[in-house]
């Protein structure tokens, strides 16, 4: 690809995040309806597409759901129906939704369904690192990467198409880096909507019988997934004549380029490569010339285990199992020059009169008067143990609360608790959000009801998912009737304004329900800072 | 012509309505663009920055390479020693000079523009106080623009104002004009 004149470009263009490209492409891919719990660096898709005016006129569904899991499963019940869908999360939520995931892809789809993970290599916002591409290979599905935004926009419509062609839920992932930066996206037409056409095939109901037919049936695809793959047009080959061929997987092709030309690398052999299955044929026909092969991609080295498998002995690989680009981390136009051999030298360094500025609760927040009461309660006690979840109140762990004892994953405060209490320790304490518990805190509180575990849960309503930007709470106005449905004594179900003159309060009802030897819930209830500012405006 | 432009601050501080107002002028202009943001957990008064990039011809990466920055826009003097890798020796800072203090551990002030002044090629303006004089305590940020417009170069200070104008339309006529003149007072210095 050539550079193009900047004097041609544009007019017909649109500056889109790599998430609202993806947004907009499943728009005009025909999408019927989207399904998704908020995760950065996914949200900014299902937002998009509830803002749309063309979302309106379509009656596009767009409304959050309660978790990964719930989403994944009524985007293929809408794809059952014939229509195409979309589901959308932070990596992480792969792990919520992955019995609907893998099973989607023995069932097989009816409207196209495509699957987007949006991955977070760094962990600017997430617990880990996981690559959403590992998923597409455990289901044995096919899988987008796009490399740029133009690719996210395009690939969405070709995404549907071979969805609905193969019968199999598609994966599409993206990584923080796309998902959050902007560039002109030229729009293609829209297409309609499918019809509504529910399924008839008895494939769907996976006892174990017809299950191992649609396994069968799903193996038998390998192949033709494998030849998509091999012949896709987001796979291919640029230049060539050094003796280093590079296999540029998604973004990392743009820092491969970005590299060659601050540097002046002339000759690689590049495969860019943005849809898998790997395609075999083509890596291995890059031994030809090459004898060494750099794989540059972003997240885990789920190519580079590949590509050493394809080419045996016939060339040597390199990447992050090698140390040649770093083991942990995403990549960047720096770590990749290094790895194509380019001495990267800086002028200046890190100024010394300079502090870490770690994120914070905002002024006035609601969740610091609730750390700020339990900061006190629990100083009376000596084994006192705060489990966390996730959400801004995360924050808690920082400076000045220094109050959580973990953070692991979606409704693990609870639980945590609960194994905590079940093996002795007094008091043991959950801190967790509103919109946390009804994705999946709910369950565990049963479990801990049931078995009347000694433990204090503390809901800390902000009425909104506050981390994400402030989206809608599943649980909104519900959590006293939840709680008491799911067993807990109404007399240990608690109210409390979280505010600093309530303070007495507050610790006197904490005080209390810890000493109340079984399960108790404390709702500290005040709008989040940041939607309370936006509905002043209004 | 390629320019690479770090945008950075606090969360909160309004980094992103500079980027944008850059952003509308490079499109109207037609010439390539790419943007990288934070968006999550950092923007709650954490460091942040985005990295905007400019140029005639295509971009590959978001991310803009070491030493290729050819100017920081700084909404906090601090932040500015954060992004020093990133800058060579003929790049320009800009930066606001009042320090925005929401950690215990912020470095003494003398110190820290002692290290300031130490950069070759450094402009400091207090555009709180410059937004305050001019009654527009809102348009700090525009004032930092109009501070750093000359340096820009890729799109010309017309554009700026062009863009200023496109992007605040929706919110009514006195809020252009105050960004506007938040922006011209900003190019005095």
């Amino acid at each position: 690809m050539g550079h193009k004149k900047y004097n041609s470009f544009l007019m017909e263009k649109t500056l889109l995040l790599g998430d609202e490209a993806v947004a907009l492409g499943a728009i005009y891919a025909g999408l019927s309806g989207v399904y998704a719990y908020p995760g950065t660096p996914s949200t900014e898709i299902t937002e998009f597409i509830q803002n749309n005016p063309l979302s309106k006129e379509r009656k596009i569904h767009s409304r959050w759901c309660t978790n990964e899991k719930t989403a994944m499963e009524a985007a293929l019940g809408m794809s059952y129906a014939g229509k195409r869908a979309l589901v959308c999360m932070k990596h992480v939520g792969m792990n919520v939704c992955a019995d609907a995931f893998v099973n989607s892809a023995v069932t097989g789809v009816n409207g196209g369904l495509v699957v987007l993970a949006a991955d977070d290599p760094s962990m600017h916002s997430s617990q880990n690192e996981q690559d959403s591409r590992f998923y597409g290979k455990f289901a044995m599905i096919p899988v987008f990467e796009p490399s740029n935004q133009q690719e996210a926009f395009d690939m969405m419509s070709i995404a549907f198409d071979l969805s609905e062609r193969l019968k199999e839920p598609v994966l599409m992932r993206v990584v923080t880096r796309l998902a959050h930066s902007r560039a002109a996206v030229e729009i293609s037409d829209i297409k309609p909507e499918n019809a509504f056409n529910p399924s008839t095939s008895r494939g769907w109901v996976l006892l174990p019988g017809i299950a191992k037919k649609q396994y069968a049936a799903l193996i038998e695809k390998q192949p033709e997934m494998k030849a998509v793959a091999e012949n896709s047009k987001f796979n291919r080959f640029e230049d060539g004549g050094s003796s280093l061929a590079v296999i540029a997987c998604g973004i990392g092709y743009n820092y491969v380029k970005e590299a060659a030309e601050n540097y002046g690398i002339k000759g690689l052999k590049i495969l860019k490569i943005s849809q898998y299955p790997l395609p075999e044929k083509a890596v291995l026909s890059l031994t030809k010339d090459c004898k060494k092969i750099l794989v540059v991609e972003d997240g885990q080295p789920v190519v580079e285990e590949d590509v050493k498998r394809v080419v045996g002995d016939k060339a040597e690989v390199l990447g992050r199992l090698t140390g040649d680009l770093p083991r942990q981390g995403e990549l960047n136009p720096d770590n990749v020059a290094k790895a194509l051999g380019a001495k990267v030298e800086t002028e200046f360094v890190q100024g010394k009169n300079l502090a870490a500025r770690p994120p914070q609760l905002c002024q006035g927040c609601g969740h610091r008067d609730v750390y700020g009461a339990l900061k006190e309660v629990i100083t009376k006690y000596e084994n006192a143990r705060v489990f966390g979840d996730i959400g801004c109140y995360t924050l808690g762990a920082l400076p000045p609360f220094q109050a959580l004892a973990s953070c692991v994953d979606m409704g693990a405060s609870i639980t945590m608790a609960k194994g905590a209490a079940d093996a002795g320790l007094f008091p043991s304490i959950a801190v967790i959000g509103d919109s946390t518990f009804t994705h999946s805190g709910m369950t565990g509180l049963l479990d801990a009801v049931n078995e009347k575990a000694n433990i204090t849960v503390i809901i800390s309503d902000n009425l909104t998912t506050g981390m994400t930007g402030g989206q809608d709470s599943a649980g909104l106005n519900k959590y006293e009737a939840i709680c008491i449905g799911l067993g807990v004594e109404p007399e240990h179900v608690r109210v409390v304004v979280p505010m600093p003159k309530n303070m007495p309060e507050i610790t006197r009802i904490i005080e209390e329900e810890i000493n109340y030897n079984g399960v108790s819930v404390i709702i500290p209830r005040r709008e989040c800072m940041q939607t309370l500012k936006r509905h002043k405006k209004k | 012509m390629k320019k690479d432009l770090i945008l950075c601050g606090v969360g909160g501080q309004g980094i992103l309505s500079i980027a944008t107002v850059i952003g509308e002028a490079a499109t109207k202009a037609g010439i390539f663009l790419k943007q990288a943001e934070v968006h999550g957990m950092s923007q709650r008064g954490g460091d942040v920055q985005s990295n905007l990039r400019l140029s005639t011809t295509e971009i590959y990466s978001d991310l803009i390479p070491l030493g290729k920055a050819d100017l920081i826009i700084s909404m906090e003097p601090m932040e500015v020693l954060r992004y020093l890798p990133y800058i060579n020796k003929s790049s320009w800072i800009v930066t606001n000079s009042k320090p925005f203090v929401n950690i215990p551990n912020y470095p003494e002030e003398e110190k820290l523009f002692a290290e300031l002044d130490t950069l070759p090629n450094i402009k400091k303006l207090d555009i709180e106080e410059v937004a305050k004089s001019i009654m527009m305590p809102k348009s700090a940020n525009m004032v930092l623009l109009g501070m750093a417009a000359k340096y820009i170069e890729i799109v010309s200070v017309e554009q700026l104002r062009e863009a200023i104008r496109t992007v605040f339309a929706r919110k009514g006529d006195a809020i252009v004009e105050a960004n506007l003149k938040a922006f011209e007072e900003g190019m005095k210095n």
